[in-house]
């Protein structure tokens, strides 16, 4: 087992993390190095500076108070390449990645099989150095990528239109609040907001929807609470109802009487979802969900350490115009030829200015094609097998961890790849033992839930082996028999 | 560009047509212009609420804008042009007549008097 270092700078040879940026002043005002990088030659610039009568350009900076002006930086003296690059992959090299740790966390980020034709697809330069594709002419071969992810996202969903994605998952999550919102044209104030949506989706929802004066409800109940439990806050003034399915504990519930409250009430209905779980799972439109948001990120896309991930937004075809963000469509060309173009764009911020739903129309255009690739290369098929494997393997998994002392999963509750382990110690404590024998343990629900702090949230995935399993309940025998 | 003289004006390019204490509402023949190709009309008004002069009660998409039409006087709205849901482009073809937007009961008639005629409409700087 390797050293596991508990400070970086201990392993860094200057100290810094990176000395690439070691560039003093001076060095950085000199002719000779300006020349190399800047159009403008000192002369240029003496010019301008004489034409809006400023003496040195450290003058334009007036307005900054003079303690964060010009900092010394005390940075070491630069390297050579050959030496950042040594140092840099030293650094990298104190990272543990679920290459080599044995994985069971997820709450949000799942450990997936990526192909490789997904990545030798996206480094084609056609994709990964093109811009947003305002220009059709010169743009189909990006917008038709985009058509096929929406009709991909829509068909998964079960509903009528996918937007060309949001940022993330959390971001998505945060636009459909935003669309209820502008829906009710300000008139419904009201989210009630299950506290099974996970806990970062809504922090970034609070962030989103800062200064627009609305009340969020149902946040408060008790963990343990299921969707039913949100029906009697849901009132006149409701713009939505959002959850999550399966929820941030994995549990799955059926959303039917939940959607059908929302709908009496005349409030919109969103449902957040886990897009592998579709393989084997009801879509959310049978429920009647008006929203369908979902974290993209296990559909071909590396956890990366948090992002760049993808925002799965589908919506009904009633309120397509109150959806934010892209939306690619298919036409035909004044010769008859198919032809792909952004379409509806009057939705959009810079149309609608101050009218739009959402000041934020960028999507993930790269990853959207990860997940294009991704789910072209299952099928609908393969996506069913694929979650039928996680499905079994989270069962077997879940079997065998309770069958440890002190260890207990609730045997009623459904759930799809992610469940919750009731530990006989705090679930940081079970975490730490796990990782001293290279087993990321699971998700330690006592950190945004304080009442769960014997509670741990277990993942497992296709590329959780029955060995790799069967090791985890083996270190967990040998800790915690009777 | 047709200004019928029978009619009231707002700078933001609304008709209104008085017929006793209710007013029918749309938008004049160079706002229909100025928008180009109408490809959607939605009226965001219900029949029923009382809204306040200024308040949005629809929004009209064209090829290049989306804009809205606001109320040009305070009142209950007591109908509405569901035809423009499927034929927007009556907007374009008929803005004084089968295109109107919404009907009001005022409930403050004297907000009439805040209104353009014909010839002042007719006469209303534009800055495009």
């Amino acid at each position: 087992m390797r050293k596991r270092i508990k400070n970086w700078k201990e392993i860094t040879k200057t100290g810094y993390p990176v000395s690439l940026l070691s560039i003093d002043k001076d060095q950085l005002f000199a002719e000779k190095d300006l020349t190399m990088y800047t159009p403008h030659t000192q002369a240029d610039r003496d010019a301008m500076l004489k034409a809006i009568g400023v003496n040195e350009l450290e003058d334009l900076f007036q307005c900054l108070p003079d303690k964060g002006k010009f900092p010394n930086l005390e940075l070491p003296d630069g390297i050579s390449e050959m030496e950042a690059l040594d140092e840099l992959q030293f650094i990298s090299s104190v990272n543990e990645t679920p290459q080599e740790l044995v994985s069971f966390l997820g709450a949000g980020a799942y450990n997936h099989y990526i192909p490789a034709v997904v990545d030798s697809i996206l480094r084609r330069s056609e994709f990964y150095t093109a811009y947003t594709p305002y220009q059709p002419e010169i743009a189909q071969g990006t917008l038709q990528a985009i058509f096929e992810y929406q009709s991909l996202i829509a068909s998964l969903t079960g509903m009528d239109v996918s937007n060309a994605s949001h940022y993330d998952g959390a971001t998505a999550v945060a636009e459909a609040v935003n669309m209820a919102y502008h829906n009710f044209r300000g008139k419904r104030r009201k989210i009630v907001l299950s506290n099974a949506v996970n806990p970062q989706y809504r922090e970034t929802i609070q962030t989103y929807m800062k200064g627009m004066d609305l009340e969020f409800v149902g946040e408060d109940l008790d963990p343990e609470a299921g969707p039913d439990d949100l029906i009697e806050l849901i009132d006149e003034n409701t713009a939505l109802v959002l959850v999550q399915y399966p929820d941030f504990f994995g549990r799955i519930f059926d959303l039917t009487k939940l959607s059908e409250a929302a709908h009496a009430k005349k409030a919109l209905f969103s449902v957040h979802i886990n897009p592998i779980s579709l393989g084997l799972l009801k879509p959310p439109s049978e429920f009647d969900a008006d929203i369908v948001t979902g974290e993209g990120q296990p559909l071909g896309i590396p956890m990366s350490f948090g992002g760049p991930y993808l925002g799965l937004f589908a919506t009904k075809k009633q309120y397509v115009r109150k959806m934010a963000g892209r939306l690619a469509g298919e036409t035909v060309d004044t010769h008859g030829n198919r032809g792909y173009v952004l379409t509806l764009n009057t939705r959009e911020q810079h149309i609608r200015r101050e009218q739009a739903t959402s000041n934020i129309c960028t999507n993930q255009g790269l990853i959207a094609l990860a997940s294009t690739v991704y789910l072209s290369l299952l099928g609908k098929s393969g996506l069913q097998e694929l979650a039928k494997l996680n499905y079994h393997k989270a069962h077997y998994a879940a079997d065998k961890i309770s069958t440890v002392p002190g260890f207990i999963i609730n045997p009623v509750q459904p759930f799809f790849n992610e469940f919750v382990v009731h530990c006989p110690a705090p679930a940081e404590e079970v975490n730490q033992h796990l990782l001293s024998r290279d087993i990321l343990g699971g998700y330690d629900l006592g950190m945004v839930y304080p009442s769960q702090k014997y509670e741990l949230l277990v993942a497992v995935t296709e590329m959780n082996t029955r060995a790799e399993i069967d090791y985890m309940v083996e270190v967990l025998e040998e800790e915690y028999h009777d | 560009m047709k200004i019928p003289a029978e009619l009231k004006y707002t700078k933001n390019d609304e008709w209104v047509r008085v017929e006793g204490d209710n007013v029918v509402v749309g938008i004049t023949d160079y706002a229909q212009d100025q928008l180009s190709d109408i490809v959607f009309v939605e009226i965001v008004a219900l029949e029923g609420d009382s809204l306040d002069q200024g308040e949005t009660c629809a929004v009209i998409e064209s090829v290049k804008a989306a804009a809205d039409v606001y109320l040009p006087v305070s009142g209950e709205i007591i109908g509405i042009n569901e035809s423009l849901m499927d034929s927007p482009e009556l907007v374009n073809e008929d803005p004084f007549g089968d295109a109107w937007l919404v009907k009001i009961k005022m409930s403050d008639p004297s907000q009439l008097e805040g209104l353009m005629d014909a010839e002042t409409y007719q006469k209303l700087e534009r800055d495009h």
